[in-house]
């Protein structure tokens, strides 16, 4: 079935189809329209599900760790402020290996209040232990909520589904809405192998002492290895059922390209429309876009810019004092690697500025103009 | 003929808590736990936050009680009662009690506002509050349970808690839940009688319970079941239900009050005060004790 549906309303039917049995859920704008539905959804039995309209996202996520404990399939979704009062819990969650799957709409974080878009909210929460998937389209998002809970229950790992803030919350697409019984053959039931009941009592999450906690926090990163690989996989496995590929990197006439441009969340479509232009104009010019931010798809990455003879990293992020998140992760996965390839950082976007085509052209610009960056960050389309 | 004479116990003999935790002599916490899962049984699941029962309870492996915990975020007891209870529903467990076991800091404090939302949804949970009257397990230092005239280690003798205990009891009965009650380990069959009862109701159920805390009062272990009487002959932590917010009922009513002098004199954290001091404290317990018997006639 097709439908024309807004970006936050794939992320309801990515939760629906999944089954999620308890969502726990906090407004915040933009992502209100996600949780709108699914209580309605709630409320009308077409999808069976408890939803727990907590006072909070700290009792959102909360609410959701103890019902993944329990072992029902849980989803929540937040933005920003919201993602960032959650943030002791997001620990707990991958701690206590709950697979929650939860949507973020990648908002700018206050102050100044911004509501727009821009990735500092889900970037400051990189070392929580969560799977991160930045989607650019709404067909990507539905696709992704269902492989996350693949992906999450079958490592025990919980995972954030990303998307920005009104340039997919609230545009409207044609999206595939696959059918149910398809579903419920890709995702099973989610069935763990520990849960809290009183018919076998346990403890969980109880005082760790260091002749323990160690080999916790090292089985988490083991397995957190294998994402890489069970995301190509299951991604295969969804492409045979509904035709569409979901792997962790996309690239885009990157085969002879001569800079690539790399990019996530929406700002990867404008590129690949700037790609056109460039080659157009003479310019060699490709993008990879990145899916899957945790874990890095290092091979992945490095498969793609081993061939370039210069790399672009636009963020639409920024570590202050630092460089932009993707910039910093992309030259570390390519350092020792025999990828000596000129790599420019460049920042753009932020609080939802727009990022056009002429950015990514001011981008190339620079990228060309030099043999290598004179600079640790270059701002693009910034009032100075 | 020879008459055989049997005793006959008030409470089961069954317990779900063995020996082996790792509570301070006389704790009243423990006690608490001990009686309350006598009254709810084996299926029961247990979310305890940060507090002294996330240490009495043992270091992983071991766990003392032979209900499952999920040893929650400080401020969650009661998110994550309500998640878990969803949880289990989901799965096809209906049956199951669901309790959020907190001091009073996770309860007065920092989980407040998480207790306030379950409570306001009606979520269907048991929410016990320990009340020990300071953060104990981080070593004494003041909560809003604190009493007035306590030192604590943030409360020093010479600037001690110059505020009233938050009236916990009042701000659960405005969210009009079914069932709330104080209760006490001096009183095990009272305590055994109101959990049973809760056990029974549906929506969220709230217990304050009065537990010494020999470690941080300064006081003697063997004093702690002597304070529980206490507190209740001199009104300072009387024994009551509350229905729906408005039905109050008393369950403990000396038949004649008794001066707090004693019970504060008991206590070294207590022992800087000075006369006045303490008539203060008398006209203050004096005053909400009045305020109960206006509860419970109205």
């Amino acid at each position: 079935m097709k439908k024309v549906i807004m970006g936050n309303h794939a992320l309801s039917w990515g939760a629906a189809l999944a089954r999620a049995q308890v969502i726990a859920a906090y407004p915040i704008t933009p992502q209100t329209q996600v949780v709108e539905l699914l209580s309605e959804m709630c409320a009308s039995k077409k999808l069976d599900a408890k939803f727990i309209k907590v006072e909070s996202e700290h009792s959102a996520m909360a609410a959701s760790i103890a019902a993944s404990m329990a072992g029902a399939r849980t989803f929540t979704a937040t933005s920003a402020q919201g993602l960032a009062l959650m943030h002791e819990l997001l620990h707990w969650a991958s701690g206590g290996r709950n697979p929650i799957v939860m949507g973020d709409l990648n908002r700018a974080m206050a102050p100044g209040w911004s509501i727009w878009t821009d990735q500092n909210d889900s970037l400051s929460q990189r070392d929580t232990g969560w799977l991160q998937f930045y989607c650019a389209s709404n067909q990507e998002v539905l696709d992704t909520v269902i492989q996350a809970f693949k992906v999450s229950e079958a490592l025990m790992i919980p995972s954030m589904v990303i998307l920005d803030a009104f340039a997919i919350s609230h545009t409207y697409e044609v999206v595939e809405i696959p059918d149910q019984d398809k579903v419920d053959a890709y995702l099973p039931k989610f069935n763990p192998p520990f849960r809290i009941t009183p018919a076998d009592p346990h403890a969980f999450g109880g005082l760790t002492g260091p002749e323990n906690y160690f080999e916790l926090r090292y089985k988490l990163q083991v397995d957190m290895e294998k994402a890489p690989a069970l995301i190509e996989e299951t991604g295969r496995e969804y492409e045979k059922a509904f035709g569409r590929y979901l792997g962790l990197v996309e690239d885009y006439r990157c085969d002879d390209a001569e800079l690539i441009l790399v990019t996530s969340g929406t700002a990867g479509y404008t590129a690949r429309v700037a790609v056109d232009a460039l080659r157009k104009d003479g310019v060699k010019a490709g993008n990879l876009r990145i899916k899957v931010f945790r874990p890095f798809p290092f091979e992945a990455v490095r498969l793609i810019l081993g061939k370039a003879k210069k790399v672009a990293v636009v963020d639409r992020n920024v570590s202050y004092g630092h460089h932009g998140i993707f910039y910093q992760e992309v030259k570390s996965a390519l350092y020792g690697h025999d990828h000596d390839v000129p790599m420019f950082g460049f920042i753009t976007g932020l609080g939802g500025r727009d990022i056009t085509v002429d950015s990514f052209r001011e981008v190339a610009q620079q990228s060309l103009s030099k043999p290598k960056p004179d600079r640790e960050i270059s701002w693009i389309g910034v009032k100075r | 003929m020879k008459k055989e004479k049997t005793m006959k116990l008030s409470l089961p003999v069954e317990e779900l808590m063995t020996s082996g935790h790792l509570a301070c002599q006389g704790c009243g916490a423990t006690l608490a736990m001990r009686y309350v899962l006598k009254a709810l049984g084996q299926k029961t699941a247990l979310c305890i936050p940060a507090c002294c029962w996330s240490v009495i309870d043992g270091p992983f492996p071991h766990s003392t009680l032979d209900v499952p915990i999920f040893h929650c975020a400080f401020e969650t007891a009661a998110a994550s009662a309500s998640g878990l209870k969803a949880g289990l529903e989901m799965v096809g467990d209906t049956e199951t009690t669901v309790v959020a076991w907190a001091g009073d800091g996770g309860t007065f404090d920092i989980g407040i506002q998480a207790l306030s939302g379950a409570a306001e949804r009606n979520d269907d949970i048991i929410y016990v509050c320990y009340d020990n009257e300071a953060y104990m397990n981080t070593g004494i230092q003041r909560s809003s349970a604190t009493p007035y005239g306590a030192w604590t280690t943030t409360t020093p003798v010479k600037h001690f808690k110059d505020r009233p205990k938050k009236d916990i009891d009042a701000i659960m009965a405005a969210h009009r839940i079914p069932y709330q009650a104080t209760a006490n380990t001096s009183y095990p069959e009272d305590l055994f009688r109101k959990m049973k009862k809760a056990k029974e109701i549906k929506g969220t159920r709230f217990f304050h319970i009065y537990a010494p805390c020999p470690t941080g009062w300064k006081s003697r272990p063997e004093d702690t079941i002597k304070f529980g009487r206490m507190v209740v002959q001199n009104c300072i932590f009387p024994l009551f239900e509350v229905e729906n917010g408005e039905k109050y009922t008393i369950n403990i009513k000396p038949r004649e009050k008794k001066p707090i002098n004693d019970y504060i004199r008991f206590q070294g954290r207590f022992h800087h005060l000075k006369d006045e001091d303490i008539r203060f404290m008398q006209e203050e317990v004096d005053k909400s004790w009045e305020r109960l018997l206006k509860r419970a006639e109205g």
